[in-house]
């Protein structure tokens, strides 16, 4: 039964960003796309365990700080190398001014 | 009494390999200094302008230098022609193929993979294989037994060093690999970093390299000249000294095995002329610590950030004066390495792994001293 989490405040994410949101021992990423819209995936590197949100977010992908490798966020597609992975999505709901997570 | 020491292993697919994965050394949490958010954003941002105008100025004199060198073929003229063409293919290739390589220096993604594989191809390195090395080089950073881009191992082979100086020994292993990768070939340590999807990317690319020297070498025997390869091929040894001289300042003589990029990198303040073949890759802490940086934004993260950094060598020959004698003092003792000072305001390195336990192993009471 999916169950919905409390992230952050609309105001957290600024445009063509991103936030680590860590929540039970997992980190998550929720990005915010220059149209505003919003998303949320793992936030590890599927390549190696880097940060992602301390990556660069350039329209509709997000760079992995350490090796430059990069994934379509709405998706979870890895578009560029070295991961060949993709990330895990997560449904985004938008409540007022607050961003929850839709977890498993 | 005397001491006896176990060789260093650097192969990635050994003991060593094992011994840092146990140690916590590989893939390992790296020392960053704190940039604000919104700042370090700055940094990020893509742009094509500066490629794009650095890209035509470098091709530009690439082609200029080697018509000049093709009209005087046959005088002295064309050796200062072929001197500023060498360095043009021989080492300004080794910055754009590295630039290119981590899709930095240009926004738009098929300007960094076309320039990467023409980089490539002039540096001789596969665009694959050090693709994936390269990733490993900044996941492991001089980590023995992890990194496969260690320049300078201990004790170092200072006649190995002088000799790539004319890219004499790098040139004949890169042709070993490139009939190996040609014949659908890969080594274990190659096996164990690239996937089984990009290897055959890897062989057909060696294939091609091999047609065009190929195609290079006939045109030379043809011509009974020795034109052809002075432009295609031989750049790659009399032009490679400026990145031999650069690139052995990144990590020579710095420590091994710590996870603080502070204690194994160099930053070196250079000319305008050598930062443009060399793509400011002189600021090489600030590239480790934020490889997502592109290059045109490096000066401005490392005014940034230089209050937590080692101050950088003043010059090259600054650095050599600090790099060469620590060469020297590892062949007598191997643990040694050059530890400089940080300034007052930068936090205290970052020492919870310790250097050289790693591989030091003491048979007796004595220590040999530096």
């Amino acid at each position: 039964m999916p169950r919905l989490v409390d992230a952050c405040s609309i105001e957290d994410v600024e445009p063509e960003d991103v936030i680590r949101f860590d929540h039970e021992s997992h980190v998550y990423a929720i990005y915010r796309s220059p149209s505003g819209r919003f998303f949320a995936t793992d936030g590890i590197c599927t390549h190696e365990h880097a940060i992602l949100a301390d990556g660069l977010v350039m329209n509709d992908v997000i760079e992995c700080p350490k090796h430059n490798g990069r994934f379509k966020y709405e998706t979870g597609e890895a578009v560029r190398i070295p991961p060949c992975v993709a990330l895990r999505t997560y449904p985004v709901r938008v409540v007022g001014d607050r961003v929850y997570l839709e977890l498993p | 009494m005397r001491a006896s020491y176990r060789k260093r292993d650097y192969s990635i697919v050994g003991p060593a390999s094992e011994q840092a994965i146990a140690k916590g050394l590989a893939a390992a949490e790296w020392y960053h200094t704190e940039v604000p958010r919104k700042q370090m954003k700055e940094f990020m941002q893509r742009s094509d302008g500066p490629a794009i105008r650095d890209t035509l100025i470098w091709l530009s004199l690439l082609a200029a230098s080697g018509a000049g060198g093709i009209y005087f073929w046959g005088t002295w003229w064309c050796v200062p022609c072929f001197l500023i063409y060498g360095v043009l293919y021989g080492s300004a290739s080794d910055a754009r193929w590295h630039e290119c390589g981590h899709g930095t220096a240009f926004r738009t993604q098929w300007m960094n993979n076309v320039v990467y594989q023409i980089a490539c191809f002039m540096i001789m390195r596969n665009p694959v294989a050090w693709r994936w090395s390269h990733a490993r080089h900044h996941t492991d950073t001089i980590i023995v037994g992890r990194d496969l881009e260690i320049a300078t191992m201990r004790p170092p082979d200072l006649v190995r060093v002088v000799l790539n100086f004319v890219g004499i020994v790098d040139v004949w292993f890169a042709m070993i690999d490139m009939v190996r990768y040609s014949a659908g070939r890969l080594s274990p340590a190659e096996e164990s970093i690239i996937p089984e999807p990009e290897r055959s990317k890897a062989f057909l690319g060696a294939r091609v390299w091999i047609i065009i020297y190929v195609a290079t070498v006939a045109a030379a025997l043809a011509m009974h000249s020795l034109l052809p390869l002075m432009l295609i091929g031989l750049p790659r040894l009399y032009g490679a000294w400026h990145m031999v001289m650069l690139g052995l300042l990144q990590h020579g003589g710095l420590a091994e095995d710590v996870i603080d990029h502070r204690l194994n990198t160099r930053s070196v303040l250079i000319n305008p002329v050598s930062r443009f073949i060399y793509l400011n890759m002189n600021y090489h802490v600030e590239h480790h610590m934020f490889p997502m940086v592109p290059y045109h934004a490096l000066s401005r993260l490392h005014e940034a950030i230089k209050h937590d950094l080692p101050p950088p060598s003043p010059s090259i020959l600054a650095g050599y004066r600090e790099m060469i004698p620590a060469f020297l003092r590892q062949l007598r003792y191997e643990d040694y390495y050059i530890r400089r000072d940080l300034p007052p305001s930068a936090k205290p390195y970052r020492e919870d792994l310790a250097v050289g336990e790693l591989v030091l192993q003491i048979a007796s009471s004595d220590v040999p001293g530096p």
